[in-house]
């Protein structure tokens, strides 16, 4: 099938970038979306043209590096479904197609499709973890957990980190990520002794790094791939309320 | 003041301060319509129970004074947020989608300028008496103050009317949006009780903005009247 794609390209972090128009042709149905910029970019090499910079590792939906934004919809309107997993069946030929990068304060573009999303790690490194201790390994099952927390942590557990709920967010919030990656130890016994500084300094760099507030109006968890749910934020909401108030240090 | 400050900075607490001034907002409204649907009863009904609230005095001040203060702090964690969120995307994308986002959702902030705008206007016409002050003076036949014929001579100008409908029909869309976000602001979200809290806020919206619309439409239809002795100007 052939297409017409307009792509925003950006040179580097400081260009001002723009929309190109392209035209592909040749595109089979089973091909990922990934693998149809990979034929464009084949034609603009030998066109001796810079080819599209994106994100991708694994191509397989596990990773979270892909991202782009396809018709406004970060990931594409597949629901539960990276870009990387979304096939060209779903398009027909003769289609327009608009990819943007991640859309953030945040997220500056680096080049091209490609977004820094070290904001993300920042986060992470706030207090995205448990303290545990090294040497012997404990052994299996020595810390009983039901299967029903066990559960909902990997549901949290789930999110890859792609930043597409900040992408889709109206105001480039970063609530669904930092309350998928709070909440997952919310319901683990390993996640209680650090609960209340966890959800404090998280939420403070989050804040710092000049994402936006949440308003309640869910279109993280529409375009979320791994289908976290917004009832994380209602859980970090609860969290960070409550430490807020008895938090002594 | 350093925790007041603290918890403006916050986006999270200043989530919640709007949803503790709203939550307040919306009860001082259930209570205001329920007491304002005497209109159907009566003068001398209505013109009892706005005489109750006035010589409440000093309390009347401090519920009038608290509910002030609670619109401030909504208002200035609105505008706060508003700028944060806009300014957290410098560069829009060419091509603008919404998945699931609701019309109210997205339109809080204008909702929410026309209630102030309406709100001047109404505190202006009814409580201060500026903007109709010829029916202002009116008192029934045992001397209280005539509450009831100074608001159906007021609701039957078809135009203060209209407005007063417009601007009830806009509440309704703000609240259709934030009583439910409220509960998530709060951290009440369980799939056991997910769908009763999305039909509290569509019920508790409607109840609302029909209690308050049902005066003037009274008044517009006649059924409810002006008593006899008191004749429009
Ligand atoms: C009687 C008047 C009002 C009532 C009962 C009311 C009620 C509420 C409630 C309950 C919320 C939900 C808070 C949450 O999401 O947790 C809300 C949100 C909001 N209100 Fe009001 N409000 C009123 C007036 C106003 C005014 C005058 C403005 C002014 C500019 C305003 C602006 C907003 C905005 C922008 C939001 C959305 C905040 C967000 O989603 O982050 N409201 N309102
Ligand atoms: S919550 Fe979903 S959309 Fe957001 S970073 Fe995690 S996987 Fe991506
Ligand atoms: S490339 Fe790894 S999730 Fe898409």
């Amino acid at each position: 099938m052939k297409l017409k794609l307009h792509i925003w390209r950006q040179k580097h972090a400081q260009d001002k970038g723009k929309m190109v128009t392209y035209e592909v042709d040749g595109i089979i149905e089973d091909m990922s979306f990934l693998e149809m910029l990979d034929v464009l970019n084949e034609k603009l090499i030998v066109n001796g043209e810079e080819p599209v910079a994106f994100d991708h590792d694994c191509r397989e939906g596990i990773c979270g590096a892909c991202s782009l934004t396809i018709n406004g919809i970060p990931h594409g309107f597949e629901k539960e479904t990276t870009i990387c997993q979304l096939h060209m069946r779903h398009f027909k030929d003769g289609d327009t197609i608009y990819i943007e990068p991640w859309r953030a304060r945040a997220f500056p573009v680096i080049k091209d499709l490609v977004v820094d999303r070290a904001a993300f790690d920042r986060i992470m490194q706030a207090g995205g973890f448990v303290s545990a201790h090294t040497g012997g390994v404990p052994d299996a099952n020595a810390t009983p957990i039901s299967k029903i927390d066990a559960d909902k942590a990997m549901d949290y557990a789930a999110c890859i980190g792609c930043g597409a709920c900040v992408a889709a967010c109206k105001n480039a919030s970063a609530m669904l990520f930092v309350a998928a990656k709070v909440s997952q130890y919310a319901y683990l016994p390993q996640g209680q002794p650090e609960r209340k500084k966890r959800v404090l300094n998280m939420v403070a760099q989050m804040d710092a790094e000049g994402f936006g507030g949440c308003t309640n109006q869910y279109e993280c968890e529409a375009v979320c791939p791994k289908g976290i749910s917004v009832a994380a934020i209602a859980l970090m909401n609860r969290d960070f309320l409550k430490a807020s108030l008895t938090d002594a240090s | 003041m350093s925790a007041l400050v603290r918890f403006f900075q916050s986006t999270i607490l200043s989530k919640v301060v709007m949803a503790g001034t709203g939550l307040v907002l919306v009860l001082f409204l259930l209570g205001h319509m329920i007491g304002n649907l005497q209109m159907h009863i009566g003068q001398e009904k209505m013109n009892v129970y706005a005489e109750t609230l006035q010589h409440l005095g000093g309390v009347l001040w401090i519920i009038r004074s608290g509910l002030l203060l609670f619109l401030v702090l909504h208002i200035i964690a609105s505008i706060r947020l508003k700028a944060l969120n806009l300014s957290a995307r410098p560069e829009a994308y060419a091509f603008k989608n919404t998945v699931k986002a609701t019309l109210a959702s997205r339109t809080m902030i204008w909702t929410g300028v026309m209630i102030a705008l309406f709100l001047t206007y109404h505190l202006l016409h009814f409580t201060i008496k500026a903007t109709n002050p010829q029916f202002g003076g009116l008192v029934d036949a045992v001397g209280r103050h005539d509450v009831y014929s100074m608001v159906v001579l007021g609701y039957q100008n078809v135009l203060i009317s209209i407005v007063y409908i417009a601007a009830m029909v806009l509440l309704g869309y703000h609240l259709i949006h934030a009583i439910e976000s409220m509960f998530q602001t709060l951290g009440i979200n369980h799939p056991k009780y997910n769908s009763f809290i999305h039909r509290l806020s569509v019920t508790l919206s409607l109840v609302i903005v029909i209690g308050f619309i049902s005066i003037p439409v009274g008044v517009l239809f006649g059924w409810i009247a002006l008593p006899a002795g008191v004749v429009a100007l």
